[in-house]
């Protein structure tokens, strides 16, 4: 299969990006500051991030699409007013998650953006759900750039003035040079931020002028490393298709109201919650420097196998390697410790308390 | 000290006597990215040709450091350790891995020269 491009390539390019292919697509994993210094430059100020590949699907529709779609995601979709956000789950009949993703409510519909590998299934699963009902429309058109970082907010108000009222989890439709951008003030950085909608013809230009106005462009190396600080999943590492919300602790954004409802898993889902679960994601801190990365086995104190790490790097801001991973719920709780299996030595560890980085984001009002 | 020779496995080594210090050259870091971990051998451990002696870690991932030469280890250069980000800072210079006094000081004819080193470097390109 051709590996994709966004319309951000040459841009990508001419910043000395190195690129490599994900999702199908030619990504910049950095540019020639490296992860590090990219990594703490979005922390102090603010980055650009191509996040292009990932798909923006359109569902236009009235009251019965928004009836519709509950019967797919376990979230308050009747309560969503126009321009809010929610981070759902497309899951599949046992609760194991199939995408995450980020809903929002427009005034033709919704708009839901979904990671770049996941995006053509997810929008087949879609399609078959809603019976062919509704229209939908995965935009090829469209370019995705997020703007993140403590210093967002005042470089993208430079260029449009009215996005620094926005809240976070909210959007609305902005114009610059006569096109409509859908802007929505959200992230995956722990860092107050923008992920901007912009035809794919003016998204070079655009990103030009946030680079004028003082930012950078951060590559994935960076995303990664900024998202696991924050303590949020990767898809494919942290979530997948065995794995419920439950497990993945993040319960709070299955919707309390529909507790109670149908939709795919919800069986499994609503069980899980009063019962419990016997694996749970957790944070993980080793005592050394030791960096134990996806797949590392971890034992108890006694040499038993409770489980495997997800995600592991070096968190750049908290100077120290931070792990996520999933471990027998009975060995849960924040300073239990664990051992991890690293080129054949046991090395001693703690579960820890997720996000390793403080939040730094504007709160909902 | 003799000229500098290089492995394939880019490290560069440099001969004092019978001793020779060793370390990862500056396209292995240019390929590593920012190193934020660093394992060396133990000192007075008797490491072969072609062997592991020591681990250097990215953030995006973790890489064995080979020893190009037998002996025994004589010296470690425990500042990397500490402060990993040396290495891209100072890879052949101040960011040495190791020292190993030779078991077979004949192995060195193996090595590259700086020329020929570039010249694989740039044709590997990895």
């Amino acid at each position: 299969m051709e590996i994709k491009e966004t319309s951000l390539i040459n841009l990508h390019k001419s910043n000395g990006a190195k690129l490599v292919e994900f999702a199908g697509y030619n990504m910049p994993v950095q540019y020639s500051d490296g992860i590090i210094k990219e990594h703490r430059f979005t922390r102090s100020n603010s980055g650009i991030f191509d996040v292009s590949h990932m798909g923006q699907l359109f569902i236009y529709g009235d009251d019965m699409l928004t009836k519709d779609l509950e019967k797919i995601f376990p979230i308050d979709l009747q309560s969503l007013k126009i321009n809010q956000s929610k981070y759902s789950f497309l899951m599949n009949k046992n609760g194991g998650i199939c995408d995450d993703l980020i809903i929002t409510k427009i005034s033709e519909g919704y708009m839901i953006i979904l990671n770049a590998a996941c995006k053509i299934n997810d929008y087949k699963i879609l399609k078959e759900k809603l019976n062919d009902s509704y229209k939908l429309e995965l935009k090829e058109n469209l370019s995705l750039v997020a703007l993140q970082g403590p210093g967002a907010q005042n470089i993208l108000g430079k260029v449009i003035p009215e996005t620094t009222n926005l809240k976070f989890m909210h959007g609305g439709d902005f114009s610059y040079n006569n096109y409509k951008l859908y802007i929505t003030r959200s992230g995956y950085t722990g860092e107050d931020g923008f992920e901007i909608s912009i035809p794919n013809e003016i998204a070079e230009n655009f990103t030009k002028i946030l680079l004028k106005n003082g930012s950078k462009l951060i590559g994935l190396g960076a995303r990664d490393t900024l998202r696991l600080e924050a303590g949020l999943c990767l898809y494919g590492n942290d979530l997948d298709t065995e794995t419920t919300p439950i497990e993945a602790n993040l319960k709070w954004a299955i919707s309390k109201k529909r507790i109670n409802d149908q939709y795919p898993g919800s069986e499994i889902i609503k069980k899980q919650i009063h019962v419990g679960v016997k694996k749970l994601r957790v944070g993980i801190k080793p005592d050394t420097k030791i960096i134990a990365r996806a797949n590392t086995k971890i034992f108890n104190e006694e040499n038993k196998k409770i489980g495997k790490i997800t995600s592991g790097t070096f968190g750049p801001s908290v100077e120290y390697p931070i792990s996520m991973g999933y471990v027998d719920s009975n060995y849960s709780s924040i300073n239990t410790k664990i051992f991890l299996e690293i080129r054949g030595k046991k090395i001693a560890a703690n579960i820890c308390k997720l996000p390793f980085y403080q939040k730094n984001h504007l709160k909902e009002l | 000290m003799s000229e500098v020779k290089f492995s394939k496995e880019h490290e560069w080594i440099t001969l004092e006597g019978e001793v020779a210090t060793i370390g990862i050259t500056k396209h292995a870091t240019e390929m590593l990215g920012d190193i934020v971990f660093a394992e060396l051998p133990e000192k007075g451990s008797n490491v072969e040709k072609d062997s592991t002696a020591g681990v250097v870690e990215s953030t995006k991932a973790a890489s064995d450091v080979y020893t190009p030469l037998s002996g025994e280890i004589v010296d470690t250069n425990e500042k990397i350790v500490d402060d990993p980000a040396k290495i891209n800072e100072d890879p052949e210079g101040a960011a040495w891995f190791f020292k190993l006094k030779l078991k077979d000081i004949s192995e060195m004819d193996s090595l590259m020269n700086k020329e020929e080193y570039d010249k694989f470097a740039k044709e590997s390109g990895s």
